[in-house]
């Protein structure tokens, strides 16, 4: 691995702010939580802006293509804020869809990416959102003559999608299709969330109509590097995620007075608190190699989202964990934001791998051999 | 003043001075002459007034002609604390007298701050200092020094006002570790060897010349000594696998018979905290160079001392009967710490400092959490109460 950059560049601090400028104004927590059992449990509208006036949707999509033609280092800092408001908004799976349409982009990705990238459009990838960068390339759905048949359960993003790419395996051959959900023989169930910020569902598929992108060791490579960029920059919502509860807690702690004392006034608390704020500078770190090693295409940047994974996944859920005790009673009710941050960080730690998942990848790649 | 002046004026010097021909202390003295010790440092006291980060520039420069250096792992506490102390508290006839041959190493200093009574408290410590017309006399004893054995020179706290709250009444020297009625006495440690020592001073008289700030602002100048320690910390990049982690991740790939599934998932989780853990250290080295300082240097303190002391324990384990065996108890005082020198007893052992020197993990947790944080100072009741009525 040449040294990479695990700073913020003049350029990445000003696309933080006025991300962050857009999500206090649009996407507050109570907001969140008033949205999350309604109808539109995603704000679409959000999106549009998000996508269509600061270009977040396909920032890391070359502009050649209709992308933004920045990098996974700046899609990552938009991740971090996304993770700290956690914003209802279709971004995970927006990232694995312009990901492989954006590595085959002749059409019809080429006509779709566009759409994607304004917010007209929604696509994902018909993966589960418990695969991992690892996982063998799915074999439930059937291509016969471009029409698909089969499902694919725990679909990011499904109930909202206008197009999904769908891994098929056609005569044994992995391939990969874009599919209109409008589309005949297409059916999408909803699953009901743990994490009432992110959406997913089943899609089954009976003869459906679609266009091959890509097929062979191609599809393999183009969806397996979908998911490793998902999972790098996965690893900076969690780093956000973890940030905004470590705040929140350090000011409750400010303000809540008991025995007569601010209850940060602790040790009990403060080292709590301590402890948080060492592991979220170490999460920040690593996650920002990842972001830098997908940026530059380096040659361990599977080992730096792995490492990345291993480490940002448990550290959200500890610092969403601490949130919400070190609130106490408040932190247990509904009309406290803890559970939203609670189920959206437990969430994200089975999405693309577990800790446990990445660290034998790591072990492999890195010489350290199961027994 | 910018890096390709800098590699020119070495160029020159070492035109002049070569460093195959010369004696080795001849050469040192003439680099410190020419202002090319330590650039940062002014003009005249071995330095130019450059940049702190063009000594690389400087250090790369006589690395490449093949020049000795000042050996600077066996004068660490003289070059990271005393001398920057002695820059910015001491006066010009102090900084002509020691700032040269501690440069050069013919001068090994160590430090006298912590005493049994004052750990994490240093401002509480006792050793006292009263003054007797144009000389201090010295009484009290001090512990955990390193280099004692081996020093021309020390700087020291001691207090010289009790009537005062314990921050105000201190006074900070520079002492003559060869003075009548110093007694330096090894400590052993858990590990059966004496890194430290115990320094008992006794009537030890020090000249008023000898005194670095003003009479009772002896704890600000050893908080500027103590900020100096934490920018030493910084120190080079470090690479993948160096340290504890590199050491049980070899043991693991040369021997198959120790691998079970439980030690693969515990080895691999703290393979994760280590390589986490350097670059963020890595990144705290990024921000320092761009100006920036962050204060992750406590958090990477914290997470070492902690990982060292695991991943040295879980070595053992994976050993089996070998982790029984310890390599060698004979009392000996080793040059330097080296914390993964030796076998795996010793670095077990050793690690259980790692959370103790230079500042408890529980005192960085404070640091933290009321620095960082901004969360309520601990509550003291100690603070404006004379020293001498402070129970002890």
């Amino acid at each position: 691995m040449s040294a990479p950059d695990l700073l913020y560049s003049q350029v990445e601090e000003d696309l933080r702010d006025s991300v962050r400028r857009l999500l206090a104004d649009r996407c507050d927590w109570t907001s969140v939580l008033a949205r999350c059992e309604t109808e539109q449990p995603y704000d679409l509208q959000l999106w549009r802006t998000l996508a269509g006036e600061l270009g977040l949707a396909a920032l890391a999509v070359p502009e050649q293509v209709g992308g933004s033609g920045a990098s996974a280092r700046e899609l990552a800092v938009v991740a971090e804020e996304l993770g700290r408001a956690v914003a209802p908004v279709p971004f995970l799976g927006t990232v694995l869809a312009t990901t492989v349409l954006a590595e085959c982009s002749a059409e019809p990705a080429g006509e779709l990416l566009p759409q994607l990238a304004d917010g007209s459009r929604i696509a994902t990838v018909a993966v589960s959102l418990a695969s991992s960068p690892y996982s063998p390339f799915p074999r439930s759905v059937k291509a016969d003559s471009g029409s698909l048949t089969g499902t694919a359960s725990a679909v990011v993003e499904l109930p909202f999608a206008d197009f999904l790419v769908v891994p098929a395996v056609d005569s044994d051959v992995p391939s990969l299709y874009l599919l209109d959900v409008s589309a005949e023989g297409v059916t999408r169930t909803e699953t009901t969330p743990l994490d009432l910020t992110r959406r997913f569902g089943t899609v089954a598929l009976d003869g459906a109509p679609a266009q091959k992108l890509v097929s062979g060791a191609a599809a393999e490579r183009v969806l397996r590097r979908a998911l490793l960029t998902a999972a790098g920059v996965l690893a900076s919502e969690q780093t956000g995620l973890a940030q905004h509860c470590l705040d929140s807690t350090v000011e409750y702690s400010l303000t809540r007075y008991q025995f007569g004392r601010q209850i940060g006034s602790f040790q009990a608390i403060k080292h709590r608190l301590a402890d948080l704020w060492t592991g979220v500078s170490t999460a920040r770190a690593t996650a920002r190699n990842a972001a830098d090693a997908l940026a530059r295409d380096d040659a361990e940047t599977e080992l730096a989202v792995a490492l990345a994974q291993a480490y940002c996944s448990d550290l959200a859920v500890l610092a969403a964990e601490e949130h919400l005790q070190l609130h106490g009673g408040i932190g247990m009710t509904w009309e406290h934001p803890a559970h939203l941050y609670l189920g959206r960080a437990k969430s994200a730690q089975l999405a693309f791998g577990t800790a446990e998942r990445h660290r034998q990848c790591i072990g492999e790649l890195v010489n350290l051999p199961t027994p | 003043m910018d890096a390709d002046e800098l590699r020119q004026r070495v160029r020159e010097f070492l035109a002049e001075h070569d460093p195959k021909r010369m004696d080795r202390l001849e050469f040192l003295r003439a680099r410190f002459d020419a202002g090319l010790a330590w650039v940062h440092f002014p003009t005249g006291l071995g330095g130019l007034g450059a940049p702190r980060e063009l000594q690389t520039v400087v250090e790369a420069e006589f690395a490449k002609a093949g020049a000795p250096d000042n050996r600077p792992r066996e004068n660490s506490i003289g070059l990271g604390m005393a001398a920057p102390t002695i820059l910015r508290f001491g006066n010009d006839e102090q900084r002509r007298r020691f700032l040269r041959p501690l440069w050069t190493g013919e001068e090994i200093w160590c430090q006298l701050f912590s005493e049994p009574g004052a750990g994490s408290d240093l401002a509480a410590l006792s050793m006292r200092a009263v003054r007797d017309g144009d000389e201090w006399v010295i009484d009290g004893q001090k512990v955990w020094t390193s280099l004692a054995h081996r020093a021309q020179w020390a700087i020291l706290v001691a207090r010289s006002d009790p009537d005062q709250p314990k921050h105000k009444g201190l006074t900070y020297f520079i002492c003559d570790m060869t003075a009548p009625g110093v007694e330096v006495r090894p400590l052993r440690q858990i590990t059966g060897e004496a890194e430290f020592n115990e320094v008992f001073l006794s009537g030890v008289r020090i000249p008023d010349s000898h005194r670095l700030g003003e009479v009772g602002q002896g704890w600000q100048v050893a908080m500027g000594t103590l900020m100096n320690e934490r920018v030493a910390i910084g120190g080079s990049n470090i690479a993948r696998e160096s340290g504890m982690i590199g050491i049980i991740a070899q043991t693991w790939r040369d021997r198959p018979e120790v691998r079970t599934s439980g030690l693969h998932d515990r080895l691999l989780r703290l393979w994760v905290e280590a390589e986490a853990t350097r670059l963020t250290s890595q990144r705290l080295r990024q921000q320092l160079a761009v100006g920036s300082p962050g204060p992750e240097g406590s958090a990477v303190k914290l997470s070492f001392a902690r990982l060292n002391q695991e991943i040295s324990g879980l070595e053992l384990e994976m050993l089996g009967e070998e982790g029984l065996a310890y390599d060698d108890w004979t009392f000996r005082r080793p040059e330097r710490a080296d914390f993964t020198a030796r076998g795996p007893g010793y670095r077990y052992l050793r690690a259980k400092g790692n959370s103790i020197e230079g500042g408890t993990s529980e005192i960085l947790r404070n640091v933290i959490a009321e620095r960082v944080l901004g969360l309520p100072q601990e509550i003291r009741t100690d603070k404006d109460v004379p020293w001498k009525e402070l129970p002890r």
